[in-house]
């Protein structure tokens, strides 16, 4: 275990202030109320069926109030969950999704949402940074690119001044050249994935999204994408300083991913929290296999693209989380 | 005087061989197939187009890259648009080298509750998107949120569109 994670736990220790706190492998902080389940990796899945009112895009006010129902789920308080979280004095970095333009990207009411509850915890505005791979993919997604340090930030890697670390981290197969947002600008990494279909990987959600901050991730993409994506979930700073995924399945993608196909989106209206990305990832590849199956379509296995890699990253060798739903609580909120 | 006779022919036949053969191997140009605004009544192209190549497909839809490289993809541009001021649309060209893997892409995805659409050689909509394909060439309308009138103006862009490939 490293030093930034223990440091990290000792934090959290120290902060912790309500229900039961549990310390999980591998530097995993996780806390919960005190339950029968309090050993399990707990995943939420908050849902609000109203979320877009009489239109088509998610209400701001509704978005928040279900990411304050989701945490107080999580964490047994709405916004004070956060400060288990996050530390003040601590730079934050928020990774979205933005690869498929406006139709399918990490919502911006969601981030903007989150910003907001990080401030509440104490982290100032200048050491939060919304990013992705470069500025024109937030931009079309809606993002408005600002770089006052004394602000809330968001930019691309492709930022002048940012960019690609030179040297490579290895682990198992992958060598990956990562972006220095999240090298050298975070202490923390809350990773904002969506809920969509991969045409090689089966599904891409928490873990899959860490393509997106490295160089090349066209190098990760035989065999599957397995075990590209739990090994490249390995590398320290990937490891150690994501701390918490909240994914945004408003939208999600059942078929065609990971590109936006609106023929194949449907709005799901929910956000799943963990802390565990392996027991989020498979709860989320659950939900895409249900609607595959209520859509009349094959399973993803039978289609030749299981997500294979979800199961390599809970492997004794990476131990990154747990697949096994007995060891997985399951709460909807 | 026998022999001097038999080069002219000789030499014809071989410029023909060469010129069969480089028109077979040669790589098929990217066309331009964007209609400016308002060439589509109510249609505004909105930015510069992008290309990318086989090789950088990547960067553009990441690992989707990876089927439309296996079906012989050449080239990928991209514009967006905007429809009455409101609606916005992105659109794909995908060049490939035959009608074949153009072809392939088309018939992946399965149709569900498309519409069969009389564009190019096959085309399907859907209450946002309009696919369809010409020769060597697939072509992606998305757009991002729905209207009553989108069906009827997707389909006068995706004629336009076609008219220039």
């Amino acid at each position: 275990m490293s030093n930034d994670n223990t440091t990290n736990r000792r934090k959290f220790l120290k902060t912790a202030a309500m229900g039961a706190v549990i310390l999980g492998a591998e530097g995993k902080v996780a806390f919960a109320k005190a339950t029968p389940d309090a050993s399990k990796s707990k995943v939420v899945v908050a849902t609000d069926k109203d979320l877009r009112g009489q239109g088509t895009l998610p209400e701001e006010q509704r978005v928040s109030k279900l990411l304050d129902r989701a945490m107080l789920a999580y964490g047994g308080h709405a916004t004070d969950s956060w400060k288990h979280i996050v530390h003040p004095g601590e730079k934050v970095s928020i990774k979205v999704n933005t690869i498929a333009g406006k139709g399918l990207s990490t919502h911006v009411s969601l981030v903007l949402a989150i910003c907001e509850r990080l401030q509440q915890a104490g982290i100032k505005p200048g050491d939060i940074i919304i990013w992705d791979r470069t500025n024109h993919e937030l931009e079309k997604a809606g993002y408005t690119i600002a770089t006052d340090p004394n602000r809330v930030r968001c930019f691309g890697t492709d930022t002048p001044g940012f960019g690609y670390e030179e040297m490579p981290e290895n682990f198992g197969s992958v060598s990956a050249k990562l972006s220095k947002i999240l090298t050298r600008n975070c202490d923390v990494m809350i990773n904002l994935p969506l809920l969509k279909d991969h045409e090689l990987a089966g599904v891409t959600l928490a873990m899959k999204n860490m393509y997106g901050v490295v160089e090349k991730p066209n190098a990760l993409h035989g065999g599957g994408c397995n075990p590209y994506v739990a090994d490249l979930n390995m590398l320290p700073p990937i490891r150690q300083k994501m701390r918490l995924t909240v994914l945004d399945a408003m939208t999600g993608l059942y078929n065609g991913g990971p590109g936006f196909k609106p023929e194949y989106a449907w709005p799901h209206n929910s956000l799943l929290i963990a802390q565990d990305r392996v027991a989020l990832d498979h709860i989320g590849s659950q939900i895409i296999e249900r609607k595959r199956a209520e859509k009349g379509m094959k399973s993803l296995a039978d289609v030749g693209r299981p997500a294979t890699y979800i199961a390599t990253a809970a492997d004794a060798q990476h131990k990154l989380g747990t697949n096994d739903l007995r060891q997985i609580s399951l709460m909807e909120a | 005087m026998k022999q001097r006779g038999k080069y002219p022919k000789f030499a014809v036949v071989v410029v023909l061989a060469m010129v069969v053969l480089s028109g077979a191997g040669c790589k098929r140009k990217p066309v331009d197939p964007f209609p400016a605004s308002n060439v589509v009544s109510g249609w505004q192209k909105v930015g510069d187009t992008r290309t990318f190549t086989a090789q950088d497909l990547w960067q553009y839809i990441d690992g989707d890259s990876e089927r439309y490289i296996q079906a012989g993809v050449v080239s990928t541009s991209n514009a967006d648009y905007k429809f009455s001021g409101k609606i916005e649309a992105s659109v794909d060209v995908y060049t490939m080298s035959k009608e074949a893997g153009a072809q392939k892409i088309f018939e992946a995805d399965p149709a569900g509750d498309a519409k069969i659409t009389p564009v190019g050689d096959a085309a399907r909509q859907y209450e946002q998107s309009l696919i369809f394909r010409k020769g060597p060439y697939l072509v992606r309308i998305v757009s991002f949120s729905a209207a009553p009138e989108l069906k009827d103006a997707q389909l006068a862009l995706a004629h336009a569109i076609e008219a220039k490939l």
